[in-house]
């Protein structure tokens, strides 16, 4: 399944859609994506992965890229994500305790940034 | 032992079949339904890795995935001739700590640590650096093998299977 991406503005932040499978193939267009935002002037990102199916470390390093680029603006990324499989590469990595996860999009949204 | 080889262009695109054929096969093989996740992230993983080797020393070479049913257990190898520069080696991931974990990836799309995240995820891991490239060996156990005849092959362009048969 290729990966699909829509964003659309909540209160203060940006809340990105991702849904599919993130791997070598289709970060690119992720890494894209987050870049384009930034650069627009987006620095409060919510990464919303509830219907990601597949995350690998590319998606991973796409994923602190991100977050990097917003922390040079001092701005936030945050992730939703309740699936267990997914989360397990964060685990793995020690990226848990650099992203902010949420349950849901309204938590991720109202967090202060 | 049956024994599905596949050879791949290493072209990113091709990392997904390899994801697809190994979870396929380790499901065949009578893998844990809770393991396929960790054979789907683990294979991929390393597949991308020599996709990644490939592409930067020698992008004319085919990847090779060779997925073999032990009867009790389900082996996967992915094979690069990517020489030896530049290899990465297993290490431990911090787990702990912020700014170590945000360092291990850089700015690229080359994450590093494929062989870190196959070592958290896999028990039975074997990886072996050569002046020829790296063989990555991963083994799950087989607890409820699906026996069938023949195993299909499919068609998938840019990439070629073989199958060899269980000796009699």
């Amino acid at each position: 399944m290729d990966l699909s991406l829509s964003s659309r503005t909540d209160g203060d932040k940006t809340v990105v859609e991702v849904g599919g499978e993130i791997d070598v193939y289709t970060a690119p267009k992720l890494r894209e994506r987050i870049v384009e935002l930034v650069e627009s002037g987006s620095y409060n990102l919510v990464i919303d992965m509830e219907r990601v199916e597949f995350l690998d470390s590319t998606g991973l390093g796409v994923l602190v890229g991100g977050l990097k680029r917003v922390r040079a603006h001092d701005g936030s990324l945050r992730l939703v994500c309740t699936q267990d499989r997914i989360l397990k590469i964060f685990r793995i990595t020690g990226l848990t305790k650099v992203f902010p996860i949420h349950d849901s999009v309204d938590d991720a949204v109202a967090a202060q940034s | 032992m049956p024994t599905v080889e596949l050879r791949f262009t290493p072209l990113p695109a091709h990392v997904r079949t390899a994801r697809l054929v190994a979870v396929s096969l380790a499901r065949r093989a009578g893998v844990d339904e809770h393991s396929l996740d960790e054979v789907r992230l683990a294979v991929g993983e390393a597949a991308s890795r020599a996709v990644g080797r490939h592409a930067a020393s020698c992008p004319t070479e085919p990847v090779l995935v060779r997925l073999t049913d032990g009867g009790d257990a389900f082996v996967a190898e992915v094979v690069d001739v990517a020489g030896d520069n530049d290899v990465d080696h297993l290490h431990d991931l911090p787990g702990a700590d912020d700014d170590p974990a945000l360092d291990l990836f850089g700015d690229d799309l080359s994450s590093g640590v494929e062989l870190a995240v196959i070592g958290g995820l896999v028990e039975d891991l074997r990886v072996a650096h050569t002046s020829v490239g790296t063989a990555v060996t991963m083994t799950w156990p087989a607890v409820s093998p699906v026996r069938s005849p023949g195993v299909s092959q499919a068609a998938v362009p840019g990439a070629a299977f073989g199958h060899t048969p269980p000796s009699a």
